[in-house]
């Protein structure tokens, strides 16, 4: 009697502590707990639902098997750098961790550690200057592409011209809530219009102070970067001022079905996004057939469609992509994170690449060198329409203001680069 | 009128409104505080499983469907049915007082005559608990709470005070949210009640009784045990309240439980042992954070409100420390 459960407390640890056995190793540092967990599941469901249809349907990227082994940070940045120190031992060829404030962290560490971390409309914006951080893809948009393709969607709503318009940003007070702010005061004095910033601190439960200014000051528009609760709060109090809803603008962040919670309440609002909507494309069949049908989602299932279930989804197939790219540069299967670093960077993303993965017309056509890893920027505007409940592509992807980005990229990956004793690479 | 005056009243009510949201919360503190001498953690964490278990009873969800799911690999979530919102509600609280007897028989019941330190550690076990616990019982979905209540700015108010304003001055009419309104009613009848729950019953006076010395109390016949489930019943009924009134307003999700942040500054404030203390607390807090983000935020800022409502408590704490309305200690030597 002893002796067996002696046994079964071996065996279980070694279950517990054994290594991932599988050969591409892309550890997904989710959060399904904590103030953020409904934003944190849905896309952690995307990103690992991709890699189980990847295995179930063709037998992996280039016939190896892929693994997610998953570590939960609650989004909180010391538990976050403690998941990446837990699992890049893994042999992990990529970290894709839906936190900026994890991101801040992790660019000095992965590019130590020569590992690739992909940061899909979030991270550190000046990150799309390979030359200096050579470990960072945020393509295909960051804070600053969604920033500017607002304000041209504001301009092409109202004749080419914002000059005196007033246009409030009300946003998260963090780092990823600031991020806006540089690109938004080059283009106010650009383009003339009135910016106000309106702050917002975590986690957003209660907004009555500035809504009520809001209310006082009636912006033309209101752009809005927010995450969780604030998200949630913001549209409530929006809709109970009777705000124009046609007339406010969310980051993509703020742009999902939860955010959308009053339904017709936000019936018209907007949102930037850099990947498109629903779930009519052929890779949703396949991911009900050999996921969903199999009993091997993630989840529940119940997120399949949703905004970031898509993001999830989205953000794992670039990672695939380039996998397979480094597979093909380098000759051999079982790649290691510097090659796949190598097939991030030759990323070409077309629209019959997207075609041929069952997502055509997904996302924007983008393609990745040694000096530009963030892509050209292109970023759609999705609309809510209350009455069916979901969201609709209202506005194509097309480019932001590089004139305006591409100055403030250099000037402060350039910063950083002295900060840290980086020398730009020569490319 | 001037119209910087008038919006001044309005940034004065609307504080005072949002100070009653957080007495709300501060309330079911002060409850089990005055009662046990227990500074409860979990009361956040209670609100938000008192909301989530609402709405999971009201929509027909089933409990535990997604751990259900994964180990039968089955795909249940609904009963089909939606259950009556009074309904739903009185269920809820028989939920809540199952909790309150199922802490003081397993947390509680063992830790008699102890440390007020480990007790209020053991609070924070249960806040943990409480919070994986809702989230497997119910998912971490957001949920949309609706018990009727109304929501958005009055009109009649707004258009009744639209021509107070002096003339050519931009003025929007006063705006006052309906549900913050129903709140600082329903605030107002729970204090009422509970204030004389606490001073004119017998129950109420044996709460105070335990809350001075729980040996004294035993050493009378009043039975700590029961005491405790009754106190930490009516906790979970003002976590309730809360959980419907603030989760109206966000729909219920985690951060739910995070509006004990909140009712902290209100209980440093007024006082953890007073129920009015409670709401004139929160009324302070709410008018002070709001006047002071209205006046001095623009100018260093803003996002004021979270630090400052700490700052106005530590100001009273100077001259109060057993705050407002709290029992001065004396001790002498």
């Amino acid at each position: 009697m002893k002796f067996t459960k002696l046994a079964t407390v071996a065996l279980t640890t070694l279950a517990v502590s054994a290594p991932v056995v599988a050969d591409l190793v892309f550890p997904s540092l989710s959060y399904r707990t904590g103030p953020y967990a409904a934003g944190g599941a849905p896309y952690a469901d995307g990103y690992a639902d991709y890699f189980t249809l990847l295995n179930e349907r063709d037998g992996g990227i280039g016939g190896v098997l892929t693994a997610v082994p998953e570590c939960e940070t609650g989004y909180n940045t010391a538990k976050g750098v403690e998941c990446y120190e837990a699992t890049k031992g893994d042999g992990a060829l990529a970290y894709q961790p839906l936190s900026t404030g994890i991101t801040y962290q992790l660019i000095p560490k992965t590019m130590a550690d020569d590992i690739p971390l992909m940061t899909q409309g979030y991270g550190r914006t000046s990150g799309a200057n390979g030359k200096v951080f050579s470990h960072v893809f945020n393509f295909p948009a960051n804070y600053w592409s969604g920033a500017s393709r607002i304000i041209n969607r504001i301009m092409e709503e109202n004749g080419g011209t914002i000059n005196d318009r007033n246009i409030a940003l009300v946003y998260h007070n963090s780092g990823y809530g600031k991020e806006p702010i540089p690109t938004l005061e080059a283009l106010a004095t650009k383009h003339g219009f009135n910016l106000t910033l309106i702050p917002v601190d975590h986690p957003g439960q209660e907004q009555k102070s500035q809504w009520l200014q809001i209310r006082r000051e009636r912006p033309d528009n209101i752009i809005l970067y927010g995450w969780g609760v604030m998200n949630q709060v913001a549209l409530k109090e929006a809709a109970n001022i009777r705000y124009p809803m046609d007339q406010m603008f969310g980051i993509w962040w703020s742009g999902t079905e939860n955010d959308a919670l009053e339904g017709m309440g936000s019936h018209g609002y907007k949102a930037a996004t850099f990947h498109n909507v629903g779930s009519d494309y052929p890779v949703y069949k396949d991911i009900q057939k050999f996921v969903v049908d199999a009993g091997l989602t993630a989840g529940d299932g119940s997120n399949v469609g949703t905004v970031l279930y898509n993001r999830g989804m989205y953000s794992a197939m670039l990672a695939a992509a380039g996998a397979a790219n480094a597979q093909e540069i380098h000759g051999v299967k079982d790649i290691t994170s510097g090659m796949m670093r190598d097939g991030l960077e030759a990323l070409n993303v077309t629209n019959e690449f997207m075609a041929a993965a069952g997502m055509p017309k997904f996302g924007p056509e983008f393609s990745v060198s040694c000096s530009n890893h963030g892509g050209p920027g292109n970023v759609g505007i999705q609309q809510w329409d209350g009455n069916s409940r979901e969201w609709k592509l209202v506005g194509d992807f097309e480019a932001p203001d590089m004139e305006v980005i591409s100055a403030l990229i250099k000037a402060d990956s350039e910063a950083y680069a002295a900060e840290n004793n980086i020398t730009p690479r020569d490319c | 009128m001037s119209a910087d005056f008038l919006y001044t009243i309005e940034v004065i009510l609307n504080g005072l409104m949002a100070g009653v949201m957080y007495s709300l919360v501060a309330l079911g503190f002060v409850l089990i505080f005055k009662a046990s001498g227990i500074f409860n953690y979990a009361q956040g964490v209670m609100a938000l499983f008192a909301a989530l278990t609402l709405v999971g009873i009201q929509t027909g969800q089933i409990p535990f469907s997604h751990l259900i799911n994964a180990i039968f690999g089955t795909n249940i979530h609904h009963f089909g049915w939606q259950v009556p919102t009074l309904l739903a509600i009185a269920l809820t609280i028989g939920v809540m007082v199952v909790f309150a007897i199922l802490v003081e028989r397993y947390i509680l019941h063992h830790l008699v005559n102890q440390e007020p330190i480990i007790l209020f550690m053991a609070t924070i076990g249960l806040a943990y608990f409480m919070e994986g616990f809702g989230d497997i019982m119910w998912g971490s979905d957001i949920k949309t709470l609706d018990v009727g209540l109304p929501s958005g700015g009055s009109l009649w108010l707004e258009e009744y005070t639209l021509g107070w304003a002096a003339e050519g001055e931009q003025y929007y009419g006063m705006y006052l949210d309906k549900l913050d309104m129903v709140a600082s009613l329903v605030a107002i009848v729970l204090v009422v009640s509970l204030t004389i729950f606490s001073q004119y019953t017998t129950t109420g006076r044996a709460l105070r009784a335990v809350a001075d010395d729980h040996q004294a109390a035993l050493s009378v016949g009043i039975s700590l045990r029961t005491i405790w489930v009754i106190v930490w019943s009516i906790a979970g009924f003002v976590a309730l309240v809360a959980g419907i009134m603030w989760g109206a307003k966000s729909g219920v999700q985690f951060s739910l439980s995070l509006i004990a942040l909140k009712a902290l500054p209100v209980l440093m404030l007024g006082g953890f042992t007073s129920i009015p203390g409670a709401i004139i607390g929160g009324l302070i807090i709410g008018v002070g954070e709001k006047l002071f983000e209205y006046a001095i935020g623009p100018l260093i800022g803003g996002a004021t409100e979270n630090w400052f409502a700490y700052v106005l408590a530590l100001m009273f704490l100077v001259f109060r420390p057993q705050g407002l309305f709290g029992e001065k200690i004396i001790e002498r030597v």
